[in-house]
């Protein structure tokens, strides 16, 4: 029995003089989220996924990364080169052109991204009428018979694959995926990240002043709360041009709501504790006090929340595209993905993608979101 | 240890162990206790050394599965009650034995009325109907010293002080006439004045209806008071036993000695009638309004200070006792501004009570607090480094963080931590240490006045007499005026030089501490000083029930 006791003595009393890079409390959330097997894989599958689509356009582009001509290299990707550099007269060069190939081939050569498509690129060799169907679903014949020299055409490679089919403008739908995947992660972070700023310090100031503060607003954030947000942007969509930065604006305008309640209930709790009385007796100031003292208290609230409200950015962004009154027509989106699918009942590779993309990124993000809400709950313990 | 003929319960070579986060920690090793029939025993030791556990191991009410017994038996009646089950238990607990915790505000459910929990109790285990369980517990009400107890029964139990919420608890222990009574620190959260009081009541019913008792304590002072035999323990071992006359007369055991000698001890330095004025108030009031009807007109103040006069002055200390609720630290707190008050304040010949909290900041580097939770008052976010310079960051902002860091480890080595733990949290130091890091932190800004609210009530007794050593020798060396505030009288006897006594709010008497102690004028001061050193009780009427 004492063996044991000894024993647990013996690690507790660690020297330690120099400043850990992470805090005890820290270290522990963290091996408490590791502990959560699917929480932490999924981090990692979102984050390589996020990482990937951030380079989408070195994934899936109508343009090569690299081209060598005559004996200059050149970024198409970055920089939009006039066709009248291959002797061409278009003001955009147009890199899948068979003409403008053969010219760069003759007098160098160019790498392509795996997939030849962007989002908005028209494939107008499809086999069928658009929708066409995975390009794997057709005979060699079929897939390439659109092109001048058939079967034999350099460009039948699987790199003009539809790996995912078309949609009903012959646009590719895994490049239209990828890089819808991307601004809807990016949409939620954005809009998380803003409303968090605004939600955590409105509740801030509520919580620690209290009294008439508290009172005013707390009646001007319910008001405010009621108004129905999607009849709103509905409405604002119709005199605004939708675009990301004004459907983030609008909905930002109600988002931030969300945060106020936990944030404000754990400053009202935590203000009066003595170690901020502590910190009051010491001369802190007030805004030092909430940022060092009391905001910590509270982002354990907020972070469990965070993921949620992802998500429910990500969801409404998606719905609004459904309906028709979300990006401009021609943008790469999941929900306007949902709605050819709808639309193409006879084509169900639309549905199946725009589903599984979205029900997969919602689930990691939910998974993550689960694993961190228990890391950071100080009653959990894992064995 | 087999001294006692039949126990009423045996305790055989008990040990309990926590499990947490995949290591095994051994809380009570191998301990072996009896309890006689009527006999008190009490079980003494510090915090952490493993006496609430071992108690609770009695009922099995520790929190299993994550608590475990590698070893042991618990004999009561012949019957192991470690290897009974749960049905077994039930018909033990709260029947034959009974418990009375430390803290009676949250043992009693606020919900209930007193009636409605007294009246529980004996119709689960005797199966009484209304009208006799409401007789019975008239009956137990009128036993615990409730005044009034026709009209208390309806009560919840806010509506009930701390010592007469401990007595409804007491009677709730008694109803079934139990056996043996574990009370464990049942008079900590409790005034002195109301411990005396409690600890006499106990003392009569355990007579009156013959039970065995099992006290437990950290105060040396309740045990020779109460207790037949004493078994001390520490680090989960039972190191002495024996009845308390002789192991109070001869201590064999070097802890044993360690906690007897653990009183704070000494006297103030002289106090020099001539030093300068550090802090006076003139004619302090805190008054909160009462506000009643639909505009909330004031109708009434709590007067929390009434017009108290104060001096203090370099290299004193002024001690400020009375029962809980008598405005002490409300003083504590207007005196250096951190609540609004009306009065004089003059702190270094300055006006101080007009100022603005912005105003104030500049002078708080020179006045300082140290509260007296040192569970509370440290960030748990916070590394000792950051607490401690969190003050010179604001005062000092040009400092160099080379130099901040310099004066971190000066002071740390003053208040006598290791410099070299300054990165660690606060949750890996003890209570005692903790309360150093707070002093550290008051005392790192250099100060002139230092306001300190029960710093040693939240310690254990040998840690006490340490922190009041620290601190005299600290006020010694940097001339610091202090204002102490505390319950405890044995610890202002040995840090004041002046002493005021208040009473609602008001001064009940004021004057050299040497005096008052030795001579104290009115009943109330007297009756707290009986209530300190002697554990004795004063006539109805002095202090609060």
């Amino acid at each position: 029995m004492s063996d044991i006791q000894s024993k647990t003595a013996v690690e507790t009393i660690r020297d330690r003089s120099e400043k850990p890079w992470l805090s005890p409390l820290n270290q522990r959330r963290w091996q408490n989220f590791k502990a959560n097997r699917r929480g932490f894989w999924s981090l990692w599958i979102f984050l390589i996924l996020f990482v990937l689509s951030l380079f989408a356009e070195f994934l899936a582009n109508d343009k090569p990364i690299l081209v060598s001509y005559q004996g200059e290299i050149l970024y198409p990707v970055i920089v939009d080169y006039p066709e009248e550099k291959f002797g061409g007269f278009l003001a955009v060069t147009d890199y899948r052109d068979p003409v403008i190939q053969e010219e760069i081939e003759a007098e160098g050569w160019m790498l392509w991204p795996p997939i030849r498509y962007s989002y908005r690129t028209v494939n107008n060799e499809i086999p069928a009428a658009a929708p066409a169907k995975p390009s794997w679903l057709y005979d060699v014949e079929t897939r390439c018979g659109r092109y001048m020299q058939g079967a034999d055409d350099p460009n039948c490679t699987p790199g003009n694959w539809n790996w995912l089919g078309t949609d009903d403008q012959a646009r590719d739908v895994l490049a239209r995926v990828i890089y819808g995947f991307r601004i809807s992660v990016l949409f939620g972070l954005v809009l998380t990240a803003a409303s968090a700023v605004i939600g955590v310090s409105a509740g801030a100031i509520q919580g620690y002043f209290g009294g008439w503060t508290d009172l005013l607003f707390q009646r001007f954030i319910e008001i405010w709360s009621s108004i129905p947000v999607l009849y709103l942007i509905l409405i604002i969509a119709a005199v605004l041009p939708p675009g990301f930065f004004i459907l983030l604006g609008i909905m930002l305008l109600f988002s931030w709501v969300a945060f106020v309640g936990v944030v404000r209930a754990e400053f009202l709790r935590a203000r009066n504790f003595e170690y901020v009385n502590a910190a009051r007796a010491l001369g802190v100031p007030n805004r030092t006090i909430m940022f060092r003292h009391l905001l910590p208290n509270a982002m354990v609230a907020t972070l469990t929340f965070l993921p949620f409200i992802l998500n429910g950015s990500i969801t409404t962004l998606t719905s609004l595209d459904f309906l028709g009154f979300g990006l401009p027509p021609g943008s790469a989106s999941l929900g306007e993905l949902l709605r050819q699918g709808q639309r193409n009942l006879n084509a169900p590779w639309l549905g199946i993608a725009g589903f599984f993309s979205l029900s997969i990124m919602l689930s990691l993000l939910i998974f993550i979101g689960e694993a961190t809400r228990d890391a950071f709950d100080p009653r959990k313990t894992f064995k | 240890m087999s001294d006692v003929k039949n126990p009423l319960l045996s305790v055989r070579d008990l040990s309990v162990a926590f499990r947490q986060e995949g290591k095994e920690t051994l809380a009570v090793d191998r301990a072996s206790f009896d309890i006689a029939k009527g006999e008190t025993l009490a079980l003494v030791g510090e915090s952490g050394s493993g006496k609430s556990v071992s108690a609770l191991s009695v009922l099995k009410l520790l929190p299993y599965p994550a608590a475990s017994h590698p070893s042991g038996e618990i004999l009561f009646e012949g019957k192991n009650l470690l290897a009974a089950d749960e049905r077994e238990l039930r018909s033990v607990r709260g029947n034959k034995i009974t418990m009375i915790f430390q803290e009676p505000m949250t043992s009693l459910n606020p919900l209930h009325t007193i009636d409605r929990q007294i009246g529980e109790v004996l119709k689960v285990h005797q199966g009484m109907g209304d009208a006799k369980a409401r007789a019975r517990t008239l009956e137990l009400l009128h036993e615990v010293g409730i005044p009034d107890p026709e009209r208390r029964l309806g009560a919840f139990p806010h509506q009930l002080s701390g010592g007469q919420r401990q007595r409804v608890m007491i009677a709730m222990a008694l109803a079934n006439e139990p056996e043996l009574l574990i009370a464990d620190e049942p008079t900590t959260a409790l005034d002195v004045t109301v411990q005396a009081q409690i600890l006499e009541l106990l003392d009569r019913l355990k007579e009156k209806n013959g039970m065995s008792m099992l006290f437990i304590t950290h105060d040396l002072g309740i045990v020779r008071k109460i207790a037949d035999r004493v078994c001390v323990m520490t680090k989960g071992k039972i190191v002495e036993e024996g009845p308390t006359e002789a192991l109070f007369a001869n201590p064999q055991h070097e802890y044993t000695r360690h906690l007897l000698a653990a009183e704070p001890k000494g006297k103030p330095p002289e106090a020099d009638p001539d030093a300068e004025t550090v802090l006076r108030g003139e004619g302090i009031k805190v008054w909160f309004p009462i506000k009643k009807g639909f505009l909330r007109t004031t109708v009434d103040h709590v007067k929390a200070v009434d017009g108290i006069d104060v001096t203090v002055r370099a290299g004193q200390t002024l001690g400020v006792v009375g029962e809980s609720g008598s405005g002490k630290t409300t003083l504590g707190l207007a005196l250096t501004r951190m609540i609004s008050s009306e009065g004089d304040i003059r702190f270094a010949g300055c006006d101080i009570d007009s100022l603005s909290f912005k105003e104030m900041r500049p002078l708080r580097r020179e006045i300082q607090i140290v509260f007296q939770d040192p569970f509370g008052s440290l960030s748990p976010r916070m590394s000792v480094s950051d607490i401690i310079e969190e003050g010179m960051r604001i005062h000092w902002p040009d400092m160099k963080p080379a130099e901040r860091d310099q004066r971190v480890a000066e002071v740390l080595a003053e208040v006598g931590l290791d410099p070299s733990t300054r990165f660690r949290y606060p949750h890996e130091f003890s209570g005692g240490q903790r309360q150093r890091i707070a002093i550290a932190r008051a005392m790192v800004l250099k100060p002139r006045f230092v306001m300190l609210d029960e710093p040693t009530s939240a310690l254990d007794m040998s840690v006490q007499a340490q922190v009041v050593d620290l601190l005299r020798d600290l006020q010694k060396k940097h001339n610091l005026a202090y204002l102490f505030i505390s319950h405890d009288l044995k610890v202002v006897r040995a840090l004041a030089n002046d002493v005021i006594v208040m009473r609602n709010g008001k001064v009940v008497e004021y004057g050299p501490s040497t005096k008052i102690f030795s001579d104290p004028e009115t009943d109330y001061t007297k009756a707290l000083i009986s209530a300190a050193f002697d554990i004795a009780t004063a006539p109805a009427g002095v202090v609060s029930q």
